[in-house]
């Protein structure tokens, strides 16, 4: 293999890393090595054992069996502190920052031995600036944009000059100008050489930014490429180990309204959430409603006002032309609105609880699982074994805990069970976030089947490949207020990012 | 080097024999306790296990003593665990405790000394009444005011001590008392009095109304989508409300059913048992019950198990304290023991323990 090759002047060098864990094999004789200056891809589906190998680079987690070095000495942190100082850096794919706390304050909560506070909001305007990371220290993290929550992670890193610097799907919270931003901070990075070990789904990024790829197949190397010779299909199909089927759509006419919201507006239920100001849209049967936007715009708000977790302060929400504003979700359930929201761990689904149960959570009503107020368990247990056989949902069985599965399948189940009750409206909020290639394939196609079958569908998503692939008309929330739908056919990627925001517009200058 | 596992899902065989392991464990570290103090451990560990169920001269007497301890800890334990379930935390049964053998004797006593077979079955329904108002009082501020149910709830219970001082000097002081203050006694009027179903065994009605309620408990939880409800919400809160439950009316069932169950436990106690109210009836059952349900790992079953084993523990070591002349404290510390053994071996249910050679440990550290 060409890690060997490799090896003489590599940065970092992996050698046979193996991690088992009950039941299964993580990682198996995992060996690459990282050049100085180069961004080395790790590909793989959700459950390849990516998480686990940088983990063990780390700190994280302690291999079973193998050994790294880092500039040619043996490298065995056995913390992230000792990774730390050796020079790994990591910024990870769910931020740890304290909302209430300033950027200077989260910065200092971070690191090892903090300056003080006014010496430390130096140096980040000096890292800031050098980077072209425009960010403010003493600004409160709970008001800034998903794009400088991510600036606050990366200049914690850079603070301590990081040789290797591990990224875990750094641009899904990103607009297509702010993943530019960050792609120039990286390039920055790898020319003083910095090594980036950059982790992502998104595979034209990948062709963009990365030299190397090495790609993981339930724990083990299956191959190494250059990404910028293949294209992202070939990719897709080299992480999943077969041919790729990428969603068929067969648009049917649009019938009548099924769903709509004329002039909402509702404040935040949360401290920092957004509120919806004058939000409408109007959605018909068989179509595709596509709603862009970078996180933290009023998604979570645009999703509880329809699945009837909150109330609309003012305006109207329609549904088959009945007003269901103060409906409560199940009622909105038995009338055939679904949603799905987009925190699968305690929202759309109680994690510690089993597959049954977390099938009875939203079907109850509409699979009839409720028999004058008991419960219908072998009816419940048959439902949710619909579900996991008709989405290919990877479980050992029902009764595991939904906790226990991996993102990709756990998406799969809390969509299947929402498709299955053959909703008149299905409204989801990133149905494919985190979540592995074949899998997002497979809900995409399952979102456009329901919209065949005449089903209105609304897809909140920030990933813009999938609301272009799928929807049949697109708009994006931006600071709470709805742009105005437009087709999606014949959009280009500027229109798309000049809908989602002109407040990001200056960023871009900067 | 022993080394620790999360597993991916709790292991149930270690779940239902950590108990056992934990009692064992107890009675090693109790008895090396007892050894120390200067007495046979081994005797000291029967006395307390074994000769109040089975000692040719004390059982008699203990036995029945087990059933009527344990009755009002199950009883109110089963409702608090509803509500721990869900994140509702009524730390105030004591209170309700009070409220429900105030309220249910007074409807007694007012039909003093009528001899109708409905005074009982009213007392019932009055001391049910009574705790579920008075955990009403939480509840109804929780729902309107957001205030913090654990606070008012623990507050309630110094007002209720209160009120039970009053009226046992005041309403319902016995008026044939000769001035002492304390209400009627309940064993002098039989219609309304909470007598052994089966003489000599201690199994009175509240004794029965545990066992009932741990069946419907049960069924509750595992068969009714209020129950669903309740642990989902407990589990994940916002998962709940995506669901459609309605937190409003949970908090109040959930309140309101506890403090139902308190006050039916001090009725059955106060007709029983006690015999009458009197400024310091209540002995603290309304906290003990608190020990019990998580004991019982919030579970039926688990609570029914663990409220005989508490009440096992007080009357052995009142017997040890008699018998053996073992001080209070050390009977305390044991107690002590058995919840710190309990809790301490759980982990085995959701941690495996890996042994690992030095030389392995040596090498996962280089």
């Amino acid at each position: 293999m060409t890690g060997d090759m490799r090896q003489g002047d590599a940065l970092m060098t992996l050698e046979g890393l193996t991690k088992a864990y009950p039941g299964v094999l993580a990682n198996d004789q995992v060996s690459f090595s990282l050049l100085p200056g180069e961004v080395h891809a790790l590909l793989g589906e959700n459950g390849a054992g990516k998480s686990t190998l940088v983990k063990m680079i780390y700190g994280l987690v302690k291999p079973d069996a193998g050994q790294m070095t880092l500039n040619g000495e043996a490298f065995a942190p056995v913390n992230p502190a000792a990774a730390r100082a050796a020079g790994v850096a990591m910024v990870f794919q769910h931020f740890s920052l304290f909302d209430a706390l300033s950027v200077a304050e989260n910065i200092a909560l971070g690191m090892d031995n903090p300056p003080s506070t006014r010496e430390l909001a130096s140096r980040i305007r000096e890292v800031s600036q050098a980077y072209g990371l425009p960010l403010d220290p003493d600004r409160i993290v709970g008001d800034l944009s998903a794009g400088e929550r991510q600036r606050v992670e990366i200049i914690r890193c850079l603070l301590q000059n990081p040789k290797l610097l591990i990224m875990d799907e750094p641009t899904s919270v990103l607009t297509p100008q702010e993943v530019e931003i960050l792609f120039e901070t990286l390039r920055k990075l790898t020319s003083e050489g910095t090594s980036i070990l950059y982790i992502s789904h998104k595979l034209e990024e990948i062709r963009a930014l990365c030299e190397h790829a090495t790609i993981l197949r339930h724990g083990v190397v299956v191959d190494t490429c250059d990404p910028r010779e293949k294209s992202a299909r070939e990719l897709a199909e080299l992480m999943v180990g077969d041919k790729l089927h990428v969603p068929s759509r067969d648009p049917a006419e649009p019938g009548a309204v099924a769903l709509s919201l004329s002039g909402v507006s509702m404040p935040s239920p949360s401290e920092f959430g957004t509120d919806l100001r004058n939000v409408s849209l109007e959605v018909r049967k068989g179509e595709v409603l596509g709603i862009g936007g970078v996180a933290g715009n009023g998604q979570d708000e645009l999703l509880a006002v329809m699945s009837g977790e909150a109330r609309a302060q003012d305006g109207s929400i329609t549904l088959a032309g009945e007003e269901i504003n103060t409906l409560s979700p199940g009622a909105r359930r038995a009338r055939g609105l679904l949603t799905a929201p987009e925190e699968r761990l305690g929202h759309s689904a109680a994690p510690e609880m089993s597959l049954i149960e977390n099938a009875l959570l939203t079907g109850s009503v509409r699979e009839k699982l409720v028999d004058r107020g008991f419960l219908r368990w072998n009816k419940t247990e048959k439902f949710a074994r619909r579900i996991i056989e008709a989405f290919d949902v990877r479980t050992p069985s029902a009764d595991n805990a939904a906790g226990s599965l991996s993102g990709g399948n756990l998406q799969k189940f809390v969509i299947g069970r929402e498709v299955l009750q053959n909703p008149d409206v299905l409204v989801v909020n990133q149905p494919t976030w985190g979540v592995d290639a074949a899998a997002a394939a497979s809900i995409r196609q399952s979102l456009l089947d329901l919209a065949h079958k005449g089903a209105a569908v609304i897809v909140i998503s920030q990933d813009l490949d999938e609301l272009m692939e799928i929807s049949d008309r697109f708009t994006a929330l931006n600071e709470g207020r709805l742009a105005r739908p437009v087709p999606t056919q014949g959009l280009s990627v500027e229109e798309i990012g000049l809908m989602m925001g002109g407040a990001e517009s200056d960023e871009v200058a900067a | 080097m022993i080394r620790l596992e999360k597993r991916p899902q709790p292991s149930k065989v270690w779940g239902t024999l950590t108990p056992v392991l934990a009692v064992i464990a107890t009675m090693i570290a109790g008895g090396i306790l007892f050894w120390m103090l200067g007495k046979d451990p081994l005797e000291a560990i029967r006395t307390i296990f074994w000769d109040p169920l089975f000692h040719e001269t004390f059982g008699p007497y203990s036995r029945p003593q087990l059933l009527v301890k344990a009755g009002p800890l199950i009883l109110i334990a089963i409702g608090l665990s509803l509500g721990f379930r869900a994140g509702i935390w009524n730390i105030g049964a004591e209170g309700q405790y009070i409220m429900g053998a105030i309220c249910g004797a007074a409807v007694g006593l007012a039909f003093y000394p009528s001899e109708s077979i409905l005074i009982f079955p009213a007392m019932v329904l009055a001391g049910a009444i009574g705790g579920w108002a008075w955990a009403m009082i939480p509840g109804v501020l929780k729902v309107k005011f957001g205030t913090n149910e654990i606070l008012v709830s623990l507050m309630l219970v110094y007002v209720a001590e209160n009120i039970l001082a009053s009226v046992s000097q005041g309403l319902l002081k016995n008026p044939d008392g000769m001035g002492f203050p304390g209400s009627r006694n309940f064993r002098d009027f039989p219609a309304a009095h909470n007598t052994d179903l089966i003489a000599g065994t201690g199994m009175h009605w509240g004794v029965a109304a545990a066992f009932i309620a741990v069946i419907l408990a049960y069924i509750l939880l595992t068969r009714h989508m209020l129950g669903f409800q309740v642990r989902l919400t407990g589990e994940a809160p916002r998962a709940a409300k995506f669901a459609g439950v309605n937190p409003t009316r949970l908090i109040l069932f959930c309140l309101g059913t506890s403090g139902a169950l308190a006050g039916l436990a001090g009725l059955f106690e106060v007709s029983g048992p006690s015999g009458q109210v009197s400024i310091d009836f209540n002995a603290g059952y309304g906290f003990t019950a608190i020990i019990v349900a998580f004991l019982g790992r919030l579970h039926p079953i688990g609570i029914l198990l663990a409220g005989l084993l508490m009440a096992l523990t007080y009357i052995g070591g009142e017997l040890a304290q008699l018998m053996l002349g073992l001080p209070g404290a050390a009977i305390q510390m044991f107690q002590g023991m058995l919840m710190f053994f309990l809790l301490a071996m759980d982990m085995l249910s959701h941690y495996r323990v890996r042994w690992k050679t030095p030389a392995a440990a040596q090498e996962g550290a280089n």
